[in-house]
This record gives structure tokens, sequence and C-alpha cells, in this order.
């Protein structure tokens, strides 16, 4: 409801979570899967730049409604 | 007499809390906690097994997890399943409204129970049959009689009335029948009730859609922030933000931080086991990562503050007020992207 609500004043926004298929089904347009419900960015810091990174790749693209990106492409 | 499985949670079935969240997919004979409740409410139905996976276990292998739980009940030639209640347990609720979305595509009837605004309803997109229950387990006396009077009604194969005779969540699907008043009568009496303080409908709701803003166009020169669901606060919480359904929002500097150090920040979130964020915060708000790819050129800035709440049974009225509340505030900072975490 964040990301929504915070996409709704024309800011994108990138959510992590590792619940990816609830947030897409309410609506948030960028999602990205972080690897568990406990550490969404990771346990290492090698780990956290890569799904920061990808998150940065998110934001640097435009998307349809309600896309969910893996971290691994 | 109609065999009916009945599906927990990890806590329900008394295999732990929080800590037991990754327990993977279980089989017990009969009923088990609130499905003891359960039995004792329904008529004509026996519960010859329980089945139970860990609320993170479901969430993040879910293929794994419906496979394995359908295996362990192959050989119980089940007639009807029902999940829940999973009140306003947000990650039980999904795990609910899959099961028994996964039933009905192998040809088992079924029931979940669970709060109205629990996530679980969306998931189950109008496909599964839902008795709403109070938002917690105080609500559970309350709700037996009435998941096993719908449970009654689905065993028996006939068809169903509408949601609020039947007592079941709107699915959003509309049939045709006569009605003695016309449509401007019928609308006259919502009007009247509604102004003596009843709001109903005839039509069922839907969640709204936003349209997805453009792309960060050069994010070298960009004004980040970062947000959080997941209850990151500084150590002790000094402003008491409440581990389950937050009435608020709050907003913490982070000027002159590198990185969120163990023993300085922690979460309160009441909704997952916090151990290993507590070990190291970043794992939650990325701070030493976001603060590295500035230094390098990547980001351009970093908004001074971090805004957290938590996500947990967060009535979506409130969630959508918070929402609206940061959004704002980012607008007015001149905040160009959100990197955004929750659980």
């Amino acid at each position: 409801m964040l990301a929504k609500e915070i996409e709704r004043e024309g800011i994108p926004t990138v959510f992590v979570t590792s619940l990816p298929t609830i947030s897409a089904m309410i609506g948030v347009n960028r999602t990205l899967r972080g690897p568990a419900i406990t550490h969404p960015f990771g346990l290492e810091e090698e780990e956290r730049r890569q799904i920061v990174e990808r998150a940065l790749e998110m934001l640097e693209t435009d998307v349809e409604p309600t896309t969910v990106w893996e971290v691994a492409t | 007499m109609v065999r009916a499985i009945h599906y927990l949670n990890q806590f329900f079935a008394g295999l732990g809390g929080e800590e037991a969240a990754g327990t993977e997919p279980t089989r017990v004979d009969g009923p088990v906690g609130p499905g003891k409740g359960l039995a004792a409410a329904l008529e004509g139905i026996e519960i010859v097994a329980t089945i139970a996976c860990g609320d993170d276990y479901f969430g993040e292998q879910e293929g794994a997890a419906l496979g394995r739980l359908f295996a362990l009940i192959e050989g119980d030639r089940p007639d009807l399943l029902v999940a829940g209640p999973a009140f306003g347990s947000g990650r039980y609720g999904y795990a609910c409204a899959r099961v028994v979305a996964e039933a009905g595509k192998r040809g088992i009837p079924g029931l979940a129970a669970m709060h109205e605004e629990n996530p679980g309803v969306a998931a189950a997109a109008g496909r599964v049959l839902i008795v709403p229950t109070a938002v917690n387990v105080a609500g559970m006396r309350d709700a037996l009689p009435r998941i096993a009077s719908l449970a009654s009604a689905v065993a028996s194969g006939r068809e169903l009335g509408p949601p609020a005779e039947e007592g079941y969540l709107p699915r959003g699907l509309r049939r045709n029948r006569h009605h003695g008043a016309t449509g401007a009568e019928r609308a006259v009496d919502l009007l009247l009730a509604k102004l003596a303080g009843e709001t109903r409908s005839e039509v069922g709701g839907a969640f709204d859609r936003v349209e997805p803003p453009a792309r960060v166009g050069d994010l070298s020169h960009a004004l980040m922030a970062l947000v959080t669901e997941a209850g990151c606060v500084p150590q002790g919480n000094p402003d008491r933000l409440p581990s389950v359904r937050a009435q608020a929002w709050l907003r913490y500097s982070l000027a002159g931080e590198k990185r969120l150090e163990a023993g300085e920040y922690e979460s309160v979130h009441g909704g997952f086991d916090v151990a290993r964020a507590n070990e190291d915060p970043n794992r939650l708000v990325p701070l030493d990562t976001v603060k590295g790819l500035v230094d390098q050129g990547r980001i351009g800035r970093l908004h001074e503050f971090f805004y957290t709440t938590t996500g947990n049974g967060t009535p979506v009225a409130s969630s959508t007020k918070f929402g609206r509340e940061i959004a704002r505030e980012l607008r007015d900072a001149g905040v160009e992207a959100v990197l955004l975490s929750g659980t």
C-alpha cells in the first residue's frame, strides 16, 4: 500500500519483498523478489549489492502495471 | 459421513511460533488445535486429518508446499477442505486462500476463513469461499460455528445463496435473478439506509490501480529515499512503534550514518522472526550498500531521512493513509526514486 501511494505521487518505487504474489495482487507496479521474509535485502553485503543494483535497474525501466522481477536474470 | 481435511499454519498446529515459520508441510490424523472446536461444531462432517505448513515456507516455496501438502492427503479421499481461520495474519491468510484454490483445482470443494482485509482475500481473487472473521484470535469462538455452517452448505453440494445470507465474503460474481422491487426503489432503500448510518451495496468492491510512473531518467543525479514496512527503528524503539496494527509511521534522520549498526537499530515487527534483521539491520534497510553507491556516483544523493512503519495487521485504510502522508513528504523534499522494503 505504501508503494502504491508513493507511485501515485509520481515517484517510481521498487518494493523489495519475498511475497511478490501478494504485492502484485494489491497493485504494486514495481516488485522485486527478495530472498526471505526475515532479510529482504539478503544476509551478506555482496548479495545485498546485487539486490540493490537490480532494484536500481527496475527504477530505470518503464514497466507495465504489477511487474515482478527476480534478482537473477 | 463427509471426510474433511483441515489446513492450519505452524502456530495453530502447535508446532511453534515465528521461529517455526519455516516448518515443512506435515500431516496429523484427526483435528488439531482450533480443529477440535471446529469438529465439535460440524454436523455430518468428520475432520479425518490436519495438514500444516510454516507461513514462511509456504510464502517462499508455494509450489513445493502445495505439492507436498496434497501428496500428504492422497490416501485420505477427502470430500472437503477447510483452511484457517487465519484472522488478520497475512501470510497465513494467503496460504489458506491458495490451499483452498488448489483443492478446487483438484476437485475438492473447500472454504477458508479470515478477516476481510487479510491479503488472502485478494489472493483468492473471487475463486475461494471465505468466511469473514474478527481480526485476531479473540474471534475464534464466533468464527467456528459460522465456518461449520458454510462447510455444511458446501458439502451438501447445493447451489449457494448470496454472500450475506450464507455467511461468506462477496466473490465479485453477479447472478441474474428476479427482484420484486425496481432498481429505483432499491436505490432509494439503500440511500435511506445510508442516511440511517448503514452502508450497503448490491455490488462488490475492487482494489484500485495506480499507473506506473515513468522510469528515473538519470539516477546518478537523482535524490533517493529509503522506506520500510519492516518496523526498523532506533534501538529501544524510543517512539514506541507498535509491532502489529501500526497507528502511525515514523521518520528518522540518517545524517552521518554510513550503515545501520546492530545494537543501534532493531526491528519491532511482530510478524516475522527479527533475529537475522537485528544481527544486521541493513538486511531490512540497505543503507550500507546505498551509501556505497552514492559514493561511487551510481546514485545522486540520499534523502536525509528514512521512513518506517510495521506492515502487519495494518488495515488497508491506515496503510493507504500512511502511504499518502509519506508520499507527500517525499514529493515536497524533491525525492525522485524510492527503495521500499517489506517482508
